[in-house]
């Protein structure tokens, strides 16, 4: 068993970088650092010695040009030792490190061509997040369902979660080959649904952005690389939950799993 | 030569952004629009091949998502466009981040000086007339002040060249100058002097400032260090600017001579407001709260100050940002949030976030008469000042939790917008306190964060006037949260290497309030203009030195650290700009390339403004009682009073704001089995690895004033206090901030009652001191704005003098927190506190048209403070199910409130509420005496909370299964049966504002 090495980035306007550190420390993580993005762009650190990097949610570059828009060409164009940061980002991938993107971080993940990552090579959007079908931002407690045959790792031996999503820019659209390969390779390990009957949910407020085939997440064919909409970090603690004053609850916030089972996966695994 | 490159969502995709602007329009001006899509627009007058267009633009678009052309119109398929762009020197946050892209992905090739401003196109399919686009273009999508549009039909569209490519650059390439300025003159001549330079300074503060310039010493002193006898226009601008009623609060410290009632031989002398009743109350608090005091800094610094564990302390600042606001309700509120946030960070040695709070008083936003000049319609106000606050507190990292909207057609003149910021500071920094911070002799001057431009020249002066047909446009500005960020980011770090002695905020007044005031510390400072980073070239000295361009500090480094300090400050792609020392004064110099521009003394320039002497009057109103009685039945009256503006729910607005992030939220703003009980206070808990809670709430009741300005405090107060007990905040240790937002208090020809208006000011500040000293409430901050008025033509409308009051308390656990959704059928339902006849400008009266009665008044504070503590126990002990303040619409609305948020039933009788002076139930109903709460409280714990509630509480009736609300009158007669799902939809419908898609 090995140590377990968590990198939080943070900087460029990351903002939930703070309760993402917490998140990974309560789940287990042996070490974990918060690294700012200008540190990663002149070299003075580098993702060598992570296993999990978690890319929180924030507003990148103030998501002008869009969400994550203009990081995302930031991270193409910035050349560290010869490499740009995205291929840096590519070589922890590829040696088998795990990513998780939460909110802003996924739609920085998708905007890289991160996720869904159909197909070779790494690195060709094909997918979009819009701006949701209400043209509005909105703080509201979703109910998500997880795919359990989803090679995800974060969601292994989760059913359903109760989180937060905070967001204007959350609407997944992609061609129509594209939305029924991440059906069939299971590829959407998570699901707006519906909070009585568990059924996938494809309308407002249940389906809070206009998702298409209520997806809330993606991941890779490899299930290592995963990002979300919703928020793990915004429920670790029953006192996060809504209604946490008149329901009993467990101590321990649904979104801990996420975490949890990443550092799992890197305990059994790396 | 110009370029453009256009970028569209794909036909195949919907457009919600285009979709949400054609509801708005179909809502608000009931144009009949077919379908709306936008195209965003790209422009510069950078020379660039092709090649070089095309990469961008594939940069710029989504693959997936969008399609993009480069000099080629991509619209098509649309009966009118209309394209929005700035106007030159506005900021332009999509622009300034395409420039950076440009310059990372073209490296050397894209010039040096080469820049993008971002427009966007609305392409409408609607069957309109020209006129009608004019309006819906003049009334949603385009402002003025800071925009520029362009409006084309189809049929008049080059579909081969598109629009014409704007590119708003700032042309005016003026040449700095330094005026001297001529203070010799009749005194007609001094203050059309200070009219015509936009001073806003009186007859005797210019004549004051004449004298100093005739002083022998100050003629040497002058000659010796090269300037002329005469002031410098820098100098006379800075005098102006710290001499502002908005950086000066020269009504808060004049000397009043106040009547209480017109046969009152001798006048009250108060010599300062301020500090005879706002510091006063401070020190009598803290003189009595002894070795338990838990204030640091108050009054001081940026933001209050103190203590929340050993090793942190809280911080907290509001603020207003009421007359740009009027102008630009986006940037505006957007200026408001991220200003107050640097208010936050800027105290002490620096403190981070944790929360945003915001209260919008405005006018009603169905508001359908004709509007008078400049003024923009309250819905308008509304949308822009909600997006305002979701970009500008979003984008700084923290939750907005905590607010309210309060409606009042005299808002009309001048909406208000208070912004509150909440910041935690390490209890020790580098071996000192956290909160203590002094710039010394040799320190460097450090500008850090945005650059310097046009924008938000004379901002001080201009808040410092009612609004008028000169009033500025260059006063309204637009945030830019991403830079302000990563200046945070910096900062912070900075502070944590201990790389600054004092840092400041540069607000209102800019350089010359940051630099101004860090230079009393050391005694003067010695800085370059020349040497301060312009956004454009061509600004005059004087005006590099007043513009609040957004997104500034000022920090005093030693000069060891100043290497380090820059390094850092570059690595975290932040500016930072030494422009010179502190030195030990006495004076502040300033040059501009080296030649002295400006020479100030600085205790004349701080102590120097003459006092104000002023009248106040005070008339009292007629409160004699009016018969509260009504004919409708009371379903209906009930139901009615659930949908009134004030009342009805605001979750259409509290869900557009993040209110969760940075993980603490404890008590979000909304509770109960479905998410959208409305909440008292915001409970969070700032420090992860802790159970620690703050608490943070709010009192505000404008519509009082119009009786009593005495008792609408007393009552703000209170009900800041009780909101936070309500949550289960400790009474005994709550810190309040003060922010009064006033009408013209100053009599003149044309503010004939200026005299009554200071007396409502006076009395106000009465109220704040008697009701602060018993409840043990330290004010740890506050603000005021004097002048919101509007005065245009014949047309003057002044806001009710209006207080509000933050409240910050604290919770030893979290988890003792309680919500005011009702919990489980068969809960007790108490009444604590006594219910008068308080009917005069309640919510009731005023649906009803009705004038007089008595206004809700606190009569026993101490008595109503001990009931808190109390209460405070019985929630500690965990015997309360749901607790709930009964303000606006009194108890029936509280009633109806606990129960539907809970999805149960409540069943109540009157006859058993305790109550005074009481003679009919309406009274009983809608009263709205302050110091009550309702309370729930399972049959378990009923007799351990009577025991400890005594005196306090009464039980009135029960929680039910069946969904109904129900009321016994007096005389056990059934008076209202309420199917709780219908209140429900009266209150929830209001401000929904929802077309569903």
């Amino acid at each position: 068993m090995s140590l377990v090495r968590c990198i939080v980035l943070t900087g460029n306007g990351i903002s939930s970088e703070m309760e993402t550190a917490h998140a990974c420390q309560l789940a287990g993580a042996d070490e974990v650092q918060t690294v700012f993005l200008w540190d990663l762009a002149s070299g003075k650190a580098s993702l060598d010695a992570g296993q999990l990097l978690v890319l929180p949610g924030g507003f990148l570059d103030g998501d002008d040009l869009g969400a994550a828009h203009a990081t995302a060409i930031r991270l193409r164009h910035t050349q560290v030792n010869g490499q740009s940061l995205f291929e840096q980002l590519q070589a922890f991938a590829a040696r088998g490190g795990l990513m998780l993107g939460i909110g802003n971080g996924f739609q920085l993940m998708v905007k890289l061509g991160l996720l869904p990552a159909l197909g070779d090579p790494l690195g060709t959007p094909q997918v979009a997040l819009a701006t949701n079908l209400s043209g509005r931002f909105e703080d509201r407690w979703v109910t998500l369902k997880a795919d359990p045959e989803s090679p995800c790792v974060f969601t292994r031996d989760i059913d359903q979660l109760e989180l937060p999503v905070r967001h204007v820019a959350g609407r997944l659209i992609a061609p129509e080959d594209v939305l029924s390969q991440l059906q069939q390779q299971h590829l959407a390990p998570l699901l707006y649904a519906h909070p009585l009957t568990g059924d996938v949910a494809d309308t407002h407020p249940h389906n809070p952005d206009g998702s298409a085939l209520g997806m809330a997440a993606l991941c890779d064919a490899t299930g290592r690389l995963f990002g979300m909409m919703p928020h793990p970090e915004g429920f670790l603690h029953r006192t996060h939950h809504p209604r946490w004053t008149r329901e009993e609850r467990p101590e321990e916030g649904d979104g801990l799993a996420i975490f949890r089972n990443a550092i799992s996966y890197i305990r059994d695994n790396m | 030569m110009t370029h453009r490159i256009e970028i569209q969502l794909k036909q195949e995709f919907t457009d919600a952004d285009g979709q949400r602007v054609a509801s708005d329009i179909r809502e608000r001006l009931g144009c009949p629009i077919e379908k709306i899509r936008c195209i965003d627009v790209y422009s510069t007058d950078a020379e660039l091949p092709r090649d070089d267009l095309e990469a961008l633009a594939r940069e710029f678009a989504d693959p997936v998502a969008q399609r993009w052309s480069v000099d080629a119109p991509l619209a098509s398929d649309f009966d009118w466009i209309v394209e929005v762009g700035f106007r030159p020197g506005v900021t332009d946050n999509a622009g300034r981040t395409a420039t950076e892209c440009a310059r990372l992905v073209l490296g050397d090739r894209f010039p040096a000086d080469g820049a993008w401003f971002a427009a966007r196109q609305y392409l409408i399919a609607a069957n309109l007339e020209r006129a009608q686009v004019d309006r819906l273009t003049d009334e949603l999508l385009c402002n003025d002040l800071i925009q520029r549009h362009r409006i084309v039909s189809a049929a008049d569209f080059d579909a081969a060249l598109g629009l014409p490519t704007e590119v708003p650059r700032v042309t005016d390439n003026a040449e700095p100058q330094v005026r001297t300025i001529d203070l010799e003159v009749s005194d007609d001549d001094l203050l059309q002097l200070s009219r015509d330079m936009m001073l806003a300074l009186s007859l005797p503060e210019m004549q004051a400032i004449r004298a100093f310039y005739r002083r022998i010493d100050v003629q040497e002193i002058r000659a010796a260090k090269g300037l002329t006898p005469q002031p410098t226009d820098v100098e006379v601008e800075v005098f102006a600017q710290t001499w502002s009623e908005h950086c000066k609060h020269k009504i808060f410290n004049a000397r009043i001579a106040y009547k209480e009632n017109s046969d009152q031989p001798e006048p009250e002398i108060i010599d300062s407001i301020y500090k005879s009743y706002v510091k006063e109350t401070t020190h009598q608090v803290r003189t009595r709260l002894g070795s338990e005091d838990y204030c640091l800094s108050v009054f001081q610094d940026n933001a209050g100050v103190w203590k929340f564990t050993d090793d942190w302390n809280l911080v907290f600042k509001a603020e207003t940002h009421n007359s740009p606001s009027a102008l630009d309700p986006y940037g505006g509120a957007m200026t408001g949030v991220v200003g107050v946030n640097r208010d936050a960070l800027g105290t002490g040695q620096g403190a981070h976030l944790f929360c945003n709070t915001n209260v919008f008083c405005l006018a009603d936003p169905f508001y359908d008469q004709e509007l008078p000049p400049r003024l923009l319609h309250p819905r308008r106000v509304l949308e822009g000042v909600r997006a305002g606050v979701e970009h500008g507190g979003g984008k700084s990292g923290a939750p907005t939790v905590n607010g309210s909207l309060v409606f009042d057609e005299r808002f009309l003149g001048k909406p208000l917008v208070f912004c509150g910021a909440g910041g935690l500071m390490p209890a020790v920094i580098n071996d000192k306190p956290g909160h203590e911070k002094k710039a010394n002799a040799g320190d460097r001057v450090l500008m850090v964060g945005g650059r310097i431009g046009k924008d938000g020249i004379h901002g001080a002066t201009f808040s410092s006037e009612e609004l008028h047909e000169g009033s500025p446009a260059t006063t309204v500005q637009i945030g830019d949260p991403i830079t302000q960020k990563r200046m945070v980011d910096f900062l912070l770090k900075a502070r944590d290497e201990g790389l600054m002695s004092c840092l400041t905020d540069n607000g209102a007044g800019g350089l010359a309030s940051s630099v101004g005031e860090m230079a009393e510390d050391s005694g003067g400072a010695c800085i370059d203009l020349a040497l301060a980073p312009l956004k454009y070239p061509g600004l005059h000295p004087w005006e590099i030195f007043v513009s609040e361009a957004q997104e500034r500090m000022t920090a005093a480094v030693p000069p060891e650290h100043l290497p380090r300090f820059l390094s850092l400050a570059k690595e975290m792609a932040v500016e930072a700009t030494d422009l010179g020392e502190y030195t030990e004064g006495p004076y502040l110099e300033l040059h501009y390339e080296g030649r002295p521009v400006a020479l100030f003394d600085m205790d004349f320039l701080h102590n120097g403004v003459p006092q104000m002497e002023l009248e106040a009057n005070w008339t009292p109103s007629d409160e004699s009682p009016v018969d509260a009685r009504t004919d409708a039945p009371p379903d209906e009256v009930l139901l009615r009073m659930l949908g009134r503006l004030d009342i009805c729910s605001k979750e259409y607005w509290v869900r557009q704001y993040d209110h969760e992030v940075l993980g603490g939220s404890v008590v979000k703003p909304l509770c109960g089995a479905h998410d959208d009980g409305p909440s008292d206070a915001a409970v969070m808990r700032p420090l992860l690895d802790s159970m620690r809670g703050v608490a943070v709430s709010h009192g505000i009741c404008p519509t009082y004033s119009d009786i009593d300005t005495y008792h609408m405090t007393a009552c703000a107060v209170d009900e800041a206090m009780r909101n936070l007990v309500c949550v289960g905040a400790d009474p005994t240790r709550v810190a309040a901030l003060d922010n009064f937002c006033w009408c013209d208090p100053v009599k003149s020809p044309t503010n004939p009652d200026g005299d009554y208006k200071l007396a409502q000011l006076v009395r106000s500040a009465k109220a704040l001191k008697d009701v602060c000293i018993t409840y043990r409430m330290p004010l740890v901050s506050g603000k005021d704005s004097m002048k919101n008025d509007y005065a245009i033509g014949d047309t003057r409308i002044s806001i009710p003098p209006t207080l509000l009051v933050s409240a910050v308390g604290q919770l030893d656990d979290v988890r003792v927190a309680v919500t005011m959704d009702a919990k489980q059928a068969g809960d007790l339902v108490y009444i604590v506190g006594t219910t008068h006849c308080d009917m005069g400008a309640t919510q009731y009266f005023s649906m009803l048209g009705r004038k007089g009665g008595q206004v809700p008044r606190l009569r026993d504070p101490e008595g109503t403070y001990e009931s808190y503590v109390w209460l405070h126990r019985a929630i500690k002990s965990r015997l309360v199910a749901s607790c709930h303040d009964l303000s606006d619409g009194g108890l029936a609305v509280a009633v109806a409130e606990t129960a539907f948020a809970g999805d149960l039933g409540l069943s109540v009788n009157l006859a058993d509420v305790p109550a005074e002076g009481i003679s009919c139930c309406e009274e009983l109903l809608y009263a709205e005496t302050p110091g009550r709460l309702l309370v729930t409280v399972s049959p378990a714990s009923a007799a351990a909370f009577e025991t400890l509630m005594k005196p306090y509480a009464t039980r009135v009736g029960l929680v039910t299964e069946a969904r109904q609300v129900v009321m016994r009158g007096l005389d056990g007669e059934v008076l209202i049966d309420a199917d709780i799902a219908e209140l429900k939809r009266a209150w929830r419908t209001p401000l929904l504002f929802q077309e569903v898609n």
